[in-house]
């Protein structure tokens, strides 16, 4: 299965290196396995932009130089945590893949973090959203790198609240992920002195919103909050354009919302829409560069922040590996990677907690008008940043058992 | 305000009509379906993927020809009326005269093809295709806000509906292939061209998924899995109505619609299972269906 996507792109790149270092002897070969979901519901998210964003990764780290030898694998996880599982243990114990990423969809990447953890390897979470990864299920061996439920709870439901949208209705995905969700939006809501008014558990999935959003209308609330994700979040912003939510002075907050989604539904429906994301490919000059080198590979689409987030933690681990010059020990590799700050040109600076959360920048934007926007790309402004100490869960509340007490 | 069972009235008429319009969809494919299973005998597991290029096929339209709704809504149909002609003469007329598990199984098979090919070209997110401006906006009713949109779809499907039914009981060429289903044998000795109708019909039935696939385009999203998600319940509402019955797919249409709408208002969680629910029952009591003619 892993040799579905063989990737030899570098062997010239690497090949030219060899000759101006270090003899071939010294070299320390390093596998890394991009195990996410390539055909299914998140394939725009993950699947092969994030097999490009780590190509991406290693050009510019130039691992030659470094005396690594890097070589890339990639496989469907199909967002079953059983394939998940099997694929990472058989590339952990017969393909010697030192490091897992991607791993998107919640229930997988529980299921590859345990694996990770019997075989000592590293894993890097960039798609999944449960914070259980960094919480009550963390490891000394994985790593979360871009977002989690807290975050997007804190960024979307700290901001509209304090930006006025003080009563909140919810459209919640009838699964472990949209009742997480709404539930730490809903603490987070109280917390900011808003409150609830009414929420309505939708079938997962959903095609027609629009009896839920009738409902959410006629609520009377000032925000109607998205706890769901992918077509369905798609389905609901659609409808509720057509039934004139928004131009009723209800707003809409999507608690899970990636720029691919906000691009398939267009400036035209979206417009308005609040959301939180730790990367935007429009943010500065540094994103442009990077996202233009996506997009050459990707057909002219630009990357999610997941994609970013693949890019960001392939470069980080590297630099650890150069330090401590051997992945045989995973957790060893993963303790350097938190002795060491991070910086890169997506994310910026940050750190990796002790609980494996990576900290770093959240933004609040909203969906452009269509008159504002440029190009079928240009969807998002940007309201404000938040920054990582706030957005993300305080350590001590994680229940995490590396964390002292 | 007067309520039943804790729920306002007038939400509950809100509810009802919402209900009438999601029927519109259902009525529309599983007469799709019934045609062709009533005189093919195939289980056209394939009319959801057709749908889903019905929607796509209006977005191509409008993206690289410019062309808009009203165009799609006639050359979309058509676009995959052709398209199942084709498959219909390569490949599913040689399943005539085996069991209809082959006919299932080829369909099911064509229709992850279809999926498959759509999802590597664009993606799952979907793309975006908005509601005509003529029919943008809405009323505001004593009741509920109805966006004009909706309105058209139930008129639209409606109308297609009975212009259908009409077809294919009361004029001569409807005649022709009631009979064909009967007794082929017999009506080729009359010199009717047998293969040529089935062919037509398999090009009719699945138009009609073209189309609804082109009403559903500017309300739904457009993405490749989108007939995967509601072949399943038209499914269910063919079994309900009883295979092959027209009349019958076009009323359990518009009814388990309506049953799906309260659900929607009194127990949200279980309105993408009612349905089955209410085929399981249905089966139990009436096996050939609520139309349908036991053998």
């Amino acid at each position: 299965m892993n040799g579905r996507f063989p990737l030899a792109a570098l062997a010239g790149a690497f090949m030219a290196g060899v000759a101006l270092t270090a003899p071939a002897s010294a070299q320390t070969a390093v596998k890394i396995g991009i195990l996410g979901d390539r055909s299914g519901a998140y394939s725009d998210i993950s699947g092969e932009g994030s097999v490009v964003a780590a190509r991406l990764a290693l050009e510019d780290f130039k691992p030659e130089q470094h005396g690594l030898k890097v070589e890339i694998v990639s496989a469907d996880h199909q967002n079953k945590p059983d394939v998940g599982a099997a694929i990472a243990r058989q590339w952990y114990d017969r393909d010697h893949v030192d490091m897992i990423t991607d791993g998107v969809t919640s229930s997988v990447a529980l299921a590859i973090s345990q694996v990770t953890k019997e075989k000592n390897k590293v894993f890097i979470d960039t798609g999944a959203g449960t914070a259980d990864l960094t919480g009550s299920q963390c490891s000394p061996n994985t790593i979360h790198w871009v977002y989690d439920t807290v975050a997007l709870a804190n960024g979307t439901g700290g901001a509209m609240v304090k930006r006025g949208g003080t009563t909140w209705f919810f459209l919640t995905a009838d699964y472990v992920f949209g009742q997480t969700l709404q539930r730490d939006t809903t603490n987070v809501i109280n917390k900011n002195g808003g409150k609830v008014v009414g929420s309505v558990k939708t079938p997962f999935p959903t095609a027609d919103f629009s009896s839920f959003l009738l409902q959410a209308q006629s609520s009377g609330a000032k925000v109607i909050g998205l706890a769901n994700a992918g077509a369905d979040t798609i389905n609901s912003i659609k409808q509720a354009g057509e039934f004139g939510i928004t131009e009723g002075g209800q707003a809409l907050a999507g608690l899970l919302v990636f720029s691919s989604d906000v691009h398939s539904l267009g400036t035209k429906v979206a417009q308005g829409l609040v959301l939180t994301e730790p990367f935007y490919w429009d943010l500065n000059d540094q994103t442009r560069a990077f996202s233009d080198r996506f997009s050459k590979q990707m057909k002219g689409s630009k990357p999610t922040s997941n994609h970013a987030g693949v890019y960001s933690d392939v470069l980080h681990y590297l630099k650890a590996v150069a330090e401590t010059k051997s992945t045989a020990d995973g957790a060893a590799t993963v303790a350097k990677m938190k002795a060491m700050p991070t910086d890169d040109p997506l994310f910026g600076k940050g750190v990796v907690r002790a609980d494996g959360r990576k900290i770093h920048d959240m933004y609040l934007f909203e969906v452009k008008k269509p008159a504002e926007s440029k190009g079928e790309w240009d969807l998002y402004n940007k309201l404000e940043t938040i920054p990582g100490d706030q957005v993300f869960r305080p350590l001590g509340d994680g229940n995490c058992s590396l964390v002292k007490g | 305000m007067m309520t039943i069972f804790g729920v306002p009235t007038q939400a509950l008429f809100g509810q009802l009509l919402l209900g009438l319009i999601n029927g519109s969809f259902y009525a529309i494919l599983s007469l799709g379906l019934a045609i062709i299973f009533g005189l093919l005998n195939i289980i056209n597991f394939a009319h959801g993927a057709l749908y889903m290029m019905g929607a796509f096929v209006a977005w191509m339209l409008l993206s690289y020809f410019g062309l808009g709704y009203w165009w799609a809504l006639g050359l979309a149909p058509l676009v995959v009326g052709v398209f199942g002609v084709v498959l219909e003469r390569v490949l599913i007329a040689r399943l005539y005269k085996l069991d209809h598990l082959y006919g299932l199984l080829l369909t099911f098979g064509l229709a992850l093809i279809i999926q498959g090919l759509f999802r590597n070209q664009y993606g799952v997110s979907g793309l975006p295709y908005a509601i005509p401006p003529e029919l943008s906006g809405g009323q505001r009713l004593p009741f509920m806000f109805l966006p004009n949109y909706r309105a058209w779809v139930v008129v639209a499907s409606l109308t297609v509906c009975i212009a259908t039914w009409l077809i294919i009981e009361k004029t001569k060429l409807g005649a022709y292939l009631r009979a064909a289903t009967e007794n082929p044998t017999l009506v080729q000795a009359f010199g009717v061209n047998v293969p040529l109708f089935l062919t037509l019909t398999y090009g009719f039935g699945v138009a009609l998924a073209g189309f609804a696939g082109v009403l559903a385009a500017p309300i739904y999203s457009v993405n490749p899995n989108m007939g995967a998600d509601i072949i399943i319940v038209v499914f269910a509402v063919v079994v309900i109505g009883g295979m092959g019955s027209i009349i019958g797919s076009v009323i359990t249409g518009f009814a388990l619609g309506l049953v799906e709408g309260l659900t929607k208002v009194f127990y949200p969680e279980a309105s993408s299972t009612v349905i089955f629910v209410i085929m399981v029952l249905v089966l139990l009591v009436k096996p050939a269906g609520l139309f349908g003619r036991t053998a």
